[in-house]
C-alpha cells in the first residue's frame, strides 16, 4: 500500500502536536480537578509521542518508535502513582481539590 | 490529506472537550476519542505497533484506571466534588507568552523544511505490510531488543518501582489488622494523622 497519494507534510504533525500539547497545559493550568488534570498531561504525553513517530517516518528510523513505546510505559506508571495519590488524599480528606490540598506550598 | 485534517480536527475538538468537560466522566470519553484518533494518526505515519499499543495501554488500561478511581471517589457518601475553577492571576499573561510561543512553533515548523525527506512523509518503500516493513513489529522488536535493550530493562525496573509505590501508598492496611496488631496498627494511624494535619 503506497500512501503517497495523501501525502501530509510532517509539519503539519508537529503543528497538531504543539497545537494538543499546549491544549493540555491548559487543562493542566485551568481546571481544579485532579483526575482531569491528569487527563490534561496524558495529552501532553501523546503530543509528544505523535512528535516522536513523525520524526521517526521523517528520517525513516525506527528509533522514534522505541522512544514513543518507553513514553507510552512511563505514562502509565504515572497515572498509576498520580491515581493512586489522588485516592489516598481522597481517603484521608474526603476532598480532592488540589488547591484545597496545598501543604506542601512554599 | 482529507484524512489527516479530519483526524485533526477530532483530537483538537477532543482535547477541548476534556479540559472543559464538567465531570471526570466526560473527560475520560472524550480522551477515549482522542486515542482512537491519536491511533488512527499513528496508522498513517506507518507506526502500526505504536498504533496497537496506544489502543491496548492507553485506551484499554489507563482509561479503565481512570473509571475505577472516579468510580471509587463518586461512591461514597460526600459527592465527589470540586469548587468552581478559578483563574489564577499569573495565567492571563502565561497563556499570552505561550500562544506567542506556540505561534512560532507553528510558523517555524510549517516554514522550514525539515528532514532528509522534503519535508513530506511519504512512504519509505513500497513493501509497507510485509513482514520486515519499517514500523512492523518485526522491525520494532528486533531494534527494542538489540540496541535498544538498556532502555527497555530500565523501563521494567520503573515499572517495579510504580507497582510498589501505588501499593505502598494506596493499599490498604486490613491484613495487618487482622492478624492480631490492631493497637498498634490504631496507633499508627492515628499518628500519621496527626503528622498529616
Amino acid at each position: 500500500m503506497n500512501l503517497t497519494e495523501f501525502a501530509v507534510p510532517i509539519e503539519y504533525y508537529i503543528g497538531l502536536s504543539s497545537v494538543l500539547f499546549f491544549l493540555g497545559a491548559i487543562g493542566v493550568v485551568l481546571r481544579r480537578n485532579p483526575l482531569i488534570m491528569l487527563m490534561s498531561i496524558e495529552i501532553m504525553f501523546n503530543a509528544a509521542n505523535l512528535a516522536l513517530v513523525t520524526f521517526a517516518k521523517a528520517w525513516a528510523n525506527n528509533t522514534g518508535h522505541i522512544f514513543a513505546f518507553l513514553v507510552i510505559t512511563v505514562a502509565a506508571a504515572e497515572a498509576a502513582i498520580g491515581l493512586a495519590i489522588v485516592v489516598v488524599v481522597f481517603r484521608k480528606r474526603q476532598n480532592v481539590d488540589v488547591d484545597e490540598v496545598a501543604a506542601l506550598k512554599g | 490529506m482529507i484524512a489527516f485534517w479530519i483526524l485533526a480536527l477530532a483530537m483538537i475538538a477532543s482535547a477541548v472537550f476534556i479540559i472543559t468537560a464538567k465531570k471526570p466522566v466526560y473527560s475520560v470519553i472524550g480522551l477515549l476519542a482522542n486515542f482512537i484518533a491519536l491511533a488512527i494518526t499513528y496508522l498513517t505515519l506507518h507506526a502500526e505497533f505504536i498504533a496497537v499499543i496506544q489502543i491496548v495501554v492507553y485506551s484499554g488500561a489507563i482509561l479503565i484506571l481512570f473509571l475505577f478511581v472516579i468510580a471509587l471517589l463518586s461512591s461514597g457518601t460526600k459527592a465527589f466534588d470540586v469548587g468552581p475553577d478559578k483563574m489564577p492571576k499569573a495565567v492571563l499573561p502565561a497563556a499570552i507568552v505561550a500562544f506567542v510561543a506556540l505561534g512560532f512553533v507553528l510558523v517555524g515548523t510549517l516554514r522550514d523544511k525539515l528532514g532528509p525527506a522534503a519535508g513530506v512523509v511519504t512512504a519509505t518503500s513500497d513493501q509497507t505490510g510485509t513482514a520486515n516493513a519499517f514500523g512492523s513489529v518485526a522491525d520494532f522488536g528486533a531494534s527494542l531488543f538489540s540496541i535498544n535493550l538498556l532502555p527497555f530493562e530500565v523501563t521494567s525496573f520503573i515499572l517495579m518501582v510504580a507497582v510498589i509505590g501505588v501499593v505502598l501508598l494506596a493499599g490498604d492496611d486490613t491484613p495487618a489488622r487482622k492478624t492480631g496488631r490492631k493497637e498498634h496498627n490504631r496507633e499508627s494511624i492515628v499518628k500519621r494523622e496527626s503528622i498529616t494535619r
